[in-house]
């Protein structure tokens, strides 16, 4: 489903990352492990299509396509969904507006029906409920007054709604509290743990990883994948630290 | 060389479809010579039909703004205007007044159907509940050419009707409030105005009655090189209810075209007047070549106990605007709103704002602006709070925020403050910010595309504004706010 070969990004002038290559099919989760400064969010934003985080060099195919050369809003009409390490708010927006123009402007790029409001508001109900979070959430303005956790719970919300086939969580797990994090996980497995879906789970700590299971995990060091495993590799970082393994 | 042509052709007609309100009706048109004297001001009462005593108001209005200075004081940079290089009545060609709508030159019907206005008698809005219904008066360079509903808001005993017929109808009424809120020496495009307004439009709210629907009031300039100087007069009798909703829109033309309209507002006891204008003239384009001079003096005397008037504005069109709808509270208890959103882009200026002045016991009033500021373009809120000695316990909240989209463009609050009586609370709050990169890329990769990001965003900074709006109109003007800010990021 991705394929990143041996990529090379930079943000103000200054290399991030260099010679990132990894591989996800249908069907898997992978996490991604590593310190700080390892260069894990910027992985993110650059297969988001931030503007400021320039690629320069290798390639990235998203179901075959050349993922580097579409725009943000292409990239999430295609099926790629990324969640931020800290959501911005939008005053004077509610999460129910933002989300049916957004979810509507995806379907009209890939020339589908747009959902009426009725439509929309039932399914972002259902999605609300499951995450524990009420429909007066959904009314108030995006992200604006929001908890840490509730603004995480809020960001699943939303892959619920959008439904995608590529989820890049970019510490979804930060500042959430233990009953969130189940809340959290749970949200994960539910909405992309299917054959047709992948998820890459970039996260600095463990805990995460007791509730959604992954694949594989790789820890990223410097720009570059230095080792990659099974779940247990989580593990054995959690126990022995980055730097013994990143060396 | 098949790639460059198309290419040239698209950006050809995007240009194009930047305004869409841009184009230019054929019809056989009746002017006025070219220029200002006294003639042009006889014949323009001439024209209409109009008594001894309209002319004479008007010839001395006249007379007044030669002795005039046009205003310097707003921050504004306005190249000299040649009065002599206007025509200052152009009028459609047809019979003056017409039997029914079926007469209505049938290309000036589809310019209004072109721009989206309800001309048709019988006009029920798609889509909003109880299917309300808008009566309309239709000003078309300087003449009113369609007045709807006019019969059914007679059963009610609201007089609806332009201002011309009105001064042949009803003379006593509109010769007691004429220049009563808006005197013609307020200043000099008010005097202009006076001299030479060609049309507008005159309502009047009997006591204890509740307008049954909108009115409204669209004004489209046509002819080249014509100014457009309507004036609208509302008087609101005691225990009445009326909401009024003005349009504008202007072709695309390179040269400049002034429009200097007055609006007086009256508001006996606890009667209310609700007053809603979406402003999209002609903005003129990327390097400021044309647009409209929207130089307008809008004023509402709540004289009346517990009156009560609320003016809501989107400006988003104009190449220059100078613009301050107030409230002189002289009721007791009197309430004055003012809530505004102003949208300038490319070369566009903007100094708009308002004065509430507090003059009866126990007045209030609430200032609401948000500005939106995009290209090279300023945009400046100018706004009055004064209290007078004896007004006590007067209350007013004001809130200014500016919104910047890129660095080449200025924002700037310019707020007075007068209080001569100890008892008043005023209160003034406001915030300057930039649509982040943040907020764009959170939108983006959501699934929108750059514009309509920075259309949302913008949406939700003017909310609290375009909520005030009635619904029809508040999702008209959500969509203009995306359409002015296009190409203003990236």
């Amino acid at each position: 489903m991705l394929r990143i070969e041996d990529l090379h990004a930079e943000v103000d002038g200054k290399p991030i990352l260099k010679g990132l290559t990894l591989a996800l099919n249908a069907g898997e989760i992978h996490a991604i492990m590593g310190p700080n400064g390892a260069g894990k969010s910027t992985l993110a934003y650059v297969l988001g299509g931030r503007p400021g985080y320039e690629v320069t060099g290798g390639a990235v195919t998203f179901n075959g396509e050349d993922l580097l050369a579409m725009e943000p809003h292409e990239r999430a009409a295609a099926g790629l969904f990324l969640g931020f390490q800290y959501p911005v708010e939008i005053p004077g927006v509610s999460n129910v507006q933002f989300l049916r123009t957004a979810l509507n402007a995806q379907r009209r790029q890939r020339g589908e029906e747009e959902l009426s409001g009725a439509e929309f508001l039932k399914l972002a109900r259902t999605q609300a409920d499951a995450l524990g979070l009420s429909m007066d959430m959904l009314k108030r303005p995006v992200n604006v007054g929001f908890s840490g956790g509730e603004k995480k719970r809020n960001e699943m919300v939303q892959m619920g709604i959008i439904d995608p086939k590529l989820a890049i969580l970019d510490e979804t797990d930060s500042g959430l509290d233990i009953d969130a994090l189940r809340t959290v996980g749970e949200g994960i497995n539910r909405i992309m743990r299917t054959p047709d879906k992948a998820v890459l789970l970039i996260t600095h700590y463990q805990r995460l990883l007791d509730y959604v299971r992954p694949d594989f995990v790789h820890v990223l060091a410097a720009g570059r994948i230095v080792r990659s495993g099974g779940p247990e590799l989580a593990h054995e970082l959690e126990r022995e630290g980055y730097g013994a393994i990143a060396a | 060389m098949t790639d460059v042509r198309n290419r040239e052709a698209f950006e050809a007609a995007e240009e194009a479809a930047k305004y869409k309100w841009g184009f230019t009706s054929e019809i056989e048109q009746e002017f006025a010579p070219k220029g200002l004297n006294e003639d042009i001001v006889r014949f323009i009462s001439a024209k209409k039909g109009e008594p001894e005593w309209m002319l004479e108001w008007r010839l001395k209005a006249y007379r007044l703004w030669q002795t005039m200075q046009s205003p310097d004081w707003a921050k504004l940079d306005v190249p000299p205007i040649d009065y002599q290089d206007a025509y200052y009545y152009a009028a459609p060609k047809a019979k003056p007044t017409l039997a029914s709508l079926d007469e209505l030159d049938p290309e000036i019907r589809r310019t209004y159907e072109k721009l989206g206005i309800p001309i048709e008698e019988q006009k029920v809005l798609a889509g909003v509940e109880g299917a309300r219904k808008v009566a309309v008066d239709a000003v078309f360079d300087s003449v009113s050419v369609a007045t709807t509903f006019r019969e059914e808001l007679k059963k009610a005993g609201v007089i609806f009707l332009s201002i011309s017929e009105a001064i042949r109808e009803y003379p006593d009424l509109v010769k007691k409030w004429l220049g009563k809120v808006v005197p013609t020496q307020d200043n000099y495009f008010a005097a202009l105005n006076s001299a030479v307004f060609s049309d507008g439009t005159f309502v009047y709210v009997p006591e204890g009655v509740r307008c049954p629907m909108e009115l409204s009031t669209y004004f489209r300039i046509n002819a080249a090189n014509t100014g457009q100087f309507e004036r609208t007069l509302i008087v609101a009798d005691k225990g009445s209810y009326v909401s009024y909703l003005e349009g504008c829109t202007a072709p695309q033309r390179d040269e400049n075209q002034l429009h200097a309209a007055v609006v007086e507002l009256v508001a006996l006891d606890d009667a209310e007047i609700k007053y809603s204008t979406v402003q999209n003239w002609y903005p003129g384009d990327e390097q400021g070549r044309g647009g409209i001079y929207n130089f307008v003096t809008k004023r509402a005397l709540c004289q009346g106990r517990n009156s009560k008037v609320s003016w809501t504005q989107v400006e988003t069109g104009s190449a220059i605007t100078w613009k301050y709808p107030s409230c002189v509270l002289a009721g007791e208890n009197s309430v004055g709103e003012f809530y505004s959103v102003a949208v300038t882009n490319n070369r566009q200026q903007a100094d708009t704002g308002t004065k509430m002045i507090h003059l009866g016991k126990g007045s209030r009033s609430t200032i609401v602006s948000k500005g939106i500021s995009a290209g090279r373009s300023n945009n400046t809120y100018r706004g009055l709070v004064r209290v007078g000695p004896t007004a006590e316990n007067v209350r007013n909240f004001t809130q200014c925020d500016s919104l910047l989209l890129g660095d080449q463009c200025g924002a700037h609050t310019v707020p007075y403050i007068e209080v001569k009586n100890p008892s008043a609370t005023i209160e003034h709050e406001a915030t300057t910010s930039k649509i982040s990169d943040d907020q764009l890329f959170y939108a983006m990769a959501r699934g929108l595309d750059q514009e309509q990001a920075v259309a949302l965003i913008v949406n939700g900074f003017a909310k609290e504004v375009l909520q005030q709006l009635p619904m029809e109109f508040a999702v008209e003007a959500q969509k203009l706010l995306g359409i002015s800010l296009e190409g203003s990021v990236g």
